[in-house]
């Protein structure tokens, strides 16, 4: 199975030092309007979560480009754009659901997470691990057990 | 530029005029930023006798050239002013995200100038500036304030403003950013009020540069495995948050309790960062580029005092706590909220409360004076008292002017634990001399964070020393002092210093400007920042007179605890602290050290 960027919500602090290496990969500067990821973090609700591109099995992105330009890269399975296909039509943020492409203003093209080759930049960069690049099996197990932890608690004070 | 972005914005609020301006390479590379470069701007640009509430004097806002790059904890900007509280030089660093957002606008720096004759707020976007008419915003707290902007502007706007605290010109407002960061101290939103600038709203999307990518990348990992591997940067300081040093500091009996009438807290555990952790703490949240992470999201369920905000730090739990001899948490996490709010400085408001509290338990503050009973120990006081001075209501009008001018009214000014009129931080000089030496010395008035001699005193960072030892301490002052000016002009955060040293930040600073920094003309700079903040206030009218501390600290011993029979070795330590500093025995800059410093 190909490696895939997963989001721990519960160890994301807000720090965003993820846009900030993601945009320095890919366009040389530090601009988190330019960065292939965001986090939406909503500080009144104390909520915060990277969100990035699912790198879909079944793309909505690549379904709707009439240019053929989104296609997977065989070695990372990264869904990506091929830039000199890519007609700027910006079909693909309409149709895709998780804000996975965008249109950078001070690129001026649409640019989406590519997985930086297979050694993403935001994951080395994370310092709580918030961010992994790992094979996505598996992912139910902990926490699954962390509910049966909480099951427990709660019978331990009416039994 | 690398680094720096190039621009400054100078915005005169009496005619209403916004203009940029191109940043001197020169200015950016001997004062760095932030810190450095706005205080030279201020010495350059106003008369340091000049009334800080009136027009004439200037408040400048300014990020250094590591803000809102990948550089450890570079989120940072300064406040810059002369103070209202001390008629000293103001600095007050805060972080959060608003700084970076600056950059990305376009600018590395605000000076605003003059008074509007109305309420305004400044709106940036994209390098394109706006003055705003503030007049339904006036009287709204800080986070009303920035719930309202972003409506009316973008939502994703970053935002720095004040409170009532500010408009009402209370000496030690400060100016809230992102509804939790502060540019906490001396009083720089009282400065903002009397400008009627309410707010600074801004969003960016452009990008800071760095002059060399790959070795400013190698820099900033080799540093963040430094951090990562630190029991305080990625162990005590996201787990527990400052608060971690309520427990420490009260063991070494130099936690100030009621006052400073003794070094040790009976409720410290009450109030300490495991409790607080424990009871209230939904998450830690780190401010822009942050790997530490110290921010506490908090939330008090039910109750009187339930809430939900950030903090408090650990000063602020000291100040309202233990200074005041009160213990019960969820008051302080109350009256914290009720600061950030308000939008003043909760260990100034801390400290007067307990000064207040000692002239009442004393007898100076008649009781006809103040419509509460001003006793140690009342939670339902803190809380009273923190909503009323934010508004100048009653007896809060008079703690609104600080411990000084409150004890001075009352005739007994050595009841205020200040330097320069400045409230003291939560450490006692008598039990950890060093940080005495900082108080006495520092810039802006009773302060740590000018020099955290804390770090060597008490954590053994980077070698333990005896707090109870004077020898030795004013070359450590001095060496803390440079290195929190370089690391305050840098845009870095102060908690890096746990982990990194001048080396680290001088790697990280020379790739991304270009300027050849290295660890000794990164501490020069520093060391010059520092001399050019004491010559404001040599020109401000300050003397050797005002490198003092509280009488009680320097004749009072502490009465228990482990620095039982101690009192502050000032004296001994200030001589020689002038000596290292190469400053005359009147504490005045000599002409040799400025011609050293290129001053």
């Amino acid at each position: 199975m190909a490696k895939v960027l997963v989001v721990d919500q519960e160890k994301c602090t807000a720090c965003r030092r993820c846009e900030l290496a993601c945009s320095f990969k890919h366009t040389g500067e530090f601009n988190p309007a330019a960065a292939r990821l965001s986090v939406a973090a909503f500080l009144d609700d104390d909520y915060y979560l990277p969100v990035v591109c699912q790198h879909c099995d079944e793309p909505a992105c690549q379904a709707v480009c009439p240019a053929g330009a989104i296609n997977r890269d065989g070695r990372t399975n990264a869904v990506i754009i091929n830039e000199d296909r890519c007609i700027g039509c910006r079909m693909c943020i309409m149709a895709c659901p998780f804000g996975g492409t965008d249109y950078s203003v001070s690129e001026h093209k649409v640019v989406k997470c590519d997985l930086c080759g297979g050694e993403p930049e935001c994951v080395l960069n994370c310092p709580w691990g918030a961010l992994e690049y790992k094979e996505p099996a598996g992912q139910a197990l902990s926490k699954r057990q962390e509910m049966a932890r909480k099951v427990q608690a709660a019978l331990r004070e009416v039994v | 530029m690398y680094g720096w972005i190039g621009q400054l914005l100078r915005v005169n609020l009496s005619s209403g005029e916004c203009k940029t301006e191109k940043l001197d390479p020169v200015l950016a590379r001997d004062y760095v930023g932030a810190r450095g470069m706005a205080s030279k701007i201020l010495y350059d640009e106003i008369d340091p006798g000049v009334d800080p509430l009136a027009p004439e004097n200037k408040l400048i806002f300014m990020t250094g050239p590591l803000t809102g790059t990948m550089a450890i904890s570079g989120s940072r900007f300064n406040v810059v002013t002369k103070s209202p509280l001390t008629g000293a030089i103001a600095a007050s660093s805060s972080g959060g995200y608003f700084g970076g957002e600056l950059k990305y606008a376009g600018f590395d720096g605000i000076i605003f100038e003059g008074r509007a004759p109305e309420p305004v707020y400044l709106w940036i976007e994209d390098g394109v500036c706006e003055l705003r008419p503030a007049g339904e915003l006036w009287g709204k707290n800080t986070h009303e304030t920035e719930d309202a902007i972003k409506a009316a502007t973008c939502p994703n706007a970053k935002v720095a403003c004040i409170g009532p605290a500010g408009e009402k010109l209370v000496r030690f407002a400060c100016i809230i950013n992102d509804k939790h960061r502060a540019a906490g101290r001396s009083g720089v939103g009282a400065v903002m009020g009397s400008k009627n600038l309410k707010a600074i709203a801004v969003r960016g999307h452009g990008g800071v540069k760095v002059a060399d990518g790959a070795a400013f990348r190698e820099a900033v990992l080799a540093a963040l495995g430094k951090i990562k591997a630190n029991d305080v940067t990625h162990g005590g300081l996201p787990a527990y948050g400052t608060a971690i040093l309520i427990n420490v500091i009260n063991s070494h009996g130099g936690l100030p309790t009621r006052n400073f009438q003794t070094g040790v807290f009976a409720g410290a555990a009450k109030i300490s960062g495991e409790a607080l952790a424990e009871n209230y703490l939904v998450r830690n949240k780190g401010c822009l580029a942050c790997p530490i992470a110290c921010g506490r999201a908090t939330l008090v369920t039910g109750g009187p005092y339930a809430g939900h905000g950030e903090g408090p730090e650990y000063e602020a739990l000291w100040a309202m706590g233990a200074d005041c001899g009160i213990d019960d948490l969820a008051a302080v996490t109350k009256a914290n909220y009720l600061a950030n709010e308000l939008g003043y400085d909760p260990i100034t408001f801390g400290a007067t409360l307990a000064c207040a509290m000692e002239l009442y338990e004393k007898g100076y503050l008649p009781a006809r004076d103040t419509e509460l009973p001003l006793e140690f120990g009342s939670a339902a006081v803190l809380v009273e008292t923190a909503r009323k001075v934010g508004y100048r209501e009653g007896i809060g009008d008079l703690l609104a002017e600080g411990s000084y001018r409150l004890a001075e009214r009352y005739g007994h000014p050595e009841l205020s634990m200040s330097s320069k009129k400045q409230e003291y931080p939560a450490y006692d000089p008598r039990a950890l001399q060093g940080i005495g030496l900082n108080y006495a010395t520092s810039n802006r008035g009773g302060c740590h964070v000018r020099g955290y001699t804390i770090a060597a005193e008490v954590l053994g960072i980077p070698v333990q020393v005896d707090p109870l030892a004077a020898e030795g301490k004013a070359a450590l002052v001095k060496t803390f002092q440079d290195l929190t000016a370089l690391v305050d002009a840098s845009g870095m955060c102060l908690f890096t210093t746990f982990a990194l040293g001048a080396p680290d930040v001088a790697g990280m600073l020379a790739p991304a400007t270009g300027v050849p920094y290295t660890e000794e003309s990164g501490l020069l700079a520093g060391e010059r920042i520092y001399n050019l903040e004491r010559l404001f206030n040599f020109a401000a009218g300050l003397t050797k007179a005002d490198d003092t501390l509280a009488p009680r600290l320097l004749t009072e011993p502490l009465p228990e605890g482990p620095a039982k029979g101690k009192t502050s070795a000032l004296v001994q330590m200030l001589a020689e602290y002038y000596q290292v500093r190469g400053w005359d025995e009147e504490g005045r800059v000599t002409a040799a050290t400025r011609e050293r410093l290129g001053l």
